[in-house]
């Protein structure tokens, strides 16, 4: 079978599309950052599985090695991974602050929540 | 799944599985470092934030079957694209055939590291890494500014009381873990000062050293910890990292080159290169565990904050009882 040399691909796709699926289905917002690690995971399987060679070993020289996988990928995907942690931390810290200033973190919640506070809002500036 | 506390746990599991499918794909270096992301770090912060925005999911009302039309047809349009790409582990795709060969072939010659990730890394893109740094350090500062609370001294007292009862139970956790500690913590900086010759470096380094001190901070309570480290001297740690990255890039801009060319550092191009690259792993360590800290101590420091205020509001409420759980959040937020 040809076609089965593509199989990291899909791999690769179906991960994400896990991911996707979440972030668009669920309105639960720690749920949501959970998809987004996924998806983001997917790029990393996607860069890491590019860079192998077969046969090849790790980037790492040794003498009586002469073929090895492409280092260039496990650079960008090493700094991705700690830049992916600092920035999940970001969205999670704006999660908690969400559930304090709405007492929620479903999104329906807050967003009926918000809309209620808007309309009050207006009625208020309506009779100044 | 409704309960969160699953899904975490379970996405720690899915972390420390894709990092031995990095091993497997020869990525050492990356596989380190996501074992001890997405294992460890990643993990610890989602349950912090869980504990403090509750456990159990409400069911959603609308329905997912579009959200699972849109996910197929994506699917479906991606796996079209992929007909095109060069099929798994050939050595003539494309992606092996730009840089990939200068840096395999000419880097021990051009920078003298045996591990070219590190070489590639904090030399041929020492820019790039910079640009990383700044990233990692504006989000702590970012975390600082949306969770950080004002401390009163006798909050502190209050806290430590509680904590020290709560760890009573955790004795056989608080032995080992005081015995593991020393042990982390030099296998940390064997990690930060090996990544030359093995796989390691700032990034790995920066996150085992942080995953010590929550590890502390986690069972001898916070106020423990922040006594051991102090809050203003983290903060000025993780400043310090970039501080000492950006000073190597105008130190060799002084000496005739390019902004982190560390050939001109030295009178010995490849001993330049080592020193430039010693010197930018550290900063790079300094400021990864530093921020990785504040991040977790903001998290855990509000937590407790609220716990606090929250026991404060519940003594009220029983002496006046007026209205409740609006009232209460509220009073929160502000």
């Amino acid at each position: 079978m040809i076609i089965m040399g593509l199989y990291n691909y899909w791999i690769v796709v179906v991960l994400m599309m896990i991911g996707f699926y979440i972030v668009i289905a669920h309105g639960n917002l720690i749920k949501k950052m959970v998809g987004l690690t996924i998806f983001q995971t997917s790029v990393f399987i996607f860069y890491i599985s590019m860079a192998k060679v077969d046969g090849g070993t790790a980037p790492i020289l040794a003498d009586d090695v002469n073929l090895y996988s492409n280092p260039l990928p496990h650079v960008l995907i090493l700094t991705a991974i700690v830049v992916g942690i600092a920035t999940t931390a970001l969205g999670l810290a704006l999660v908690v602050r969400i559930k304090e200033a709405y007492g929620s973190i479903e999104e329906e919640v807050i967003q009926t929540q918000y809309n209620r506070d808007q309309n009050s809002l207006n009625k208020e500036n309506k009779t100044c | 799944m409704k309960d969160l506390l699953t899904v975490v746990m379970l996405t720690g599991i899915y972390g420390l599985l894709s990092a031995s499918f990095f091993v497997a794909m020869d990525a050492v270096d990356v596989a380190f470092t996501e074992a001890s992301v997405g294992a460890g770090i990643s993990t610890l912060l989602m349950l912090v934030a869980v504990s403090m925005t509750g456990r159990s999911e409400h069911s959603t009302r609308h329905k997912p079957l579009l959200a699972f039309v849109v996910v197929i047809i994506t699917g479906g349009l991606l796996i079209y694209g992929t007909l095109d790409m060069p099929y798994f582990g050939t050595a003539d795709a494309p992606i092996h055939e730009n840089v990939a060969p200068r840096y395999i072939n000419a880097s021990l010659q051009e920078v003298g590291v045996i591990n070219i990730v590190t070489s590639v890394l904090a030399s041929y893109r020492a820019f790039d890494t910079f640009g990383e740094v700044v990233v990692i350090f504006t989000a702590g500062i970012g975390v600082l500014a949306l969770l950080s609370v004002v401390r009163r001294p006798e909050n502190d007292v209050e806290i430590e009381s509680l904590n020290e009862s709560m760890h009573e139970q955790h004795l056989i956790l608080r032995i080992v873990t005081k015995m593991l500690i020393p042990f982390i913590l030099l296998f940390a900086l064997y990690v930060q000062f090996h990544g030359d010759y093995g796989p390691g470096g700032g990034f790995q380094a920066g996150v085992i050293f942080a995953a010590a001190i929550i590890l502390y901070a986690m069972l001898f309570g916070l106020s423990t910890a922040r006594r051991v480290i102090n809050h203003t001297f983290i903060r000025l740690i993780a400043a310090l990292g970039v501080l000492l990255y950006g000073c190597v890039g105008v130190a060799s801009l002084l000496n005739g080159g390019n902004f982190l060319e560390y050939n001109v550092l030295l009178d010995e191009p490849i001993a330049g290169q080592h020193l430039g690259i010693l010197l930018i792993e550290l900063g790079v360590g300094c400021t990864v565990a530093s921020v990785m800290v504040i991040i977790f101590f903001n998290f855990a420091g509000r937590k407790d904050y609220k716990h606090n205020q929250q026991n404060k509001k519940e003594v009220k409420d029983k002496t006046i009882l007026n209205d409740e759980e609006d009232h209460d959040d509220h009073h929160g937020a502000l």
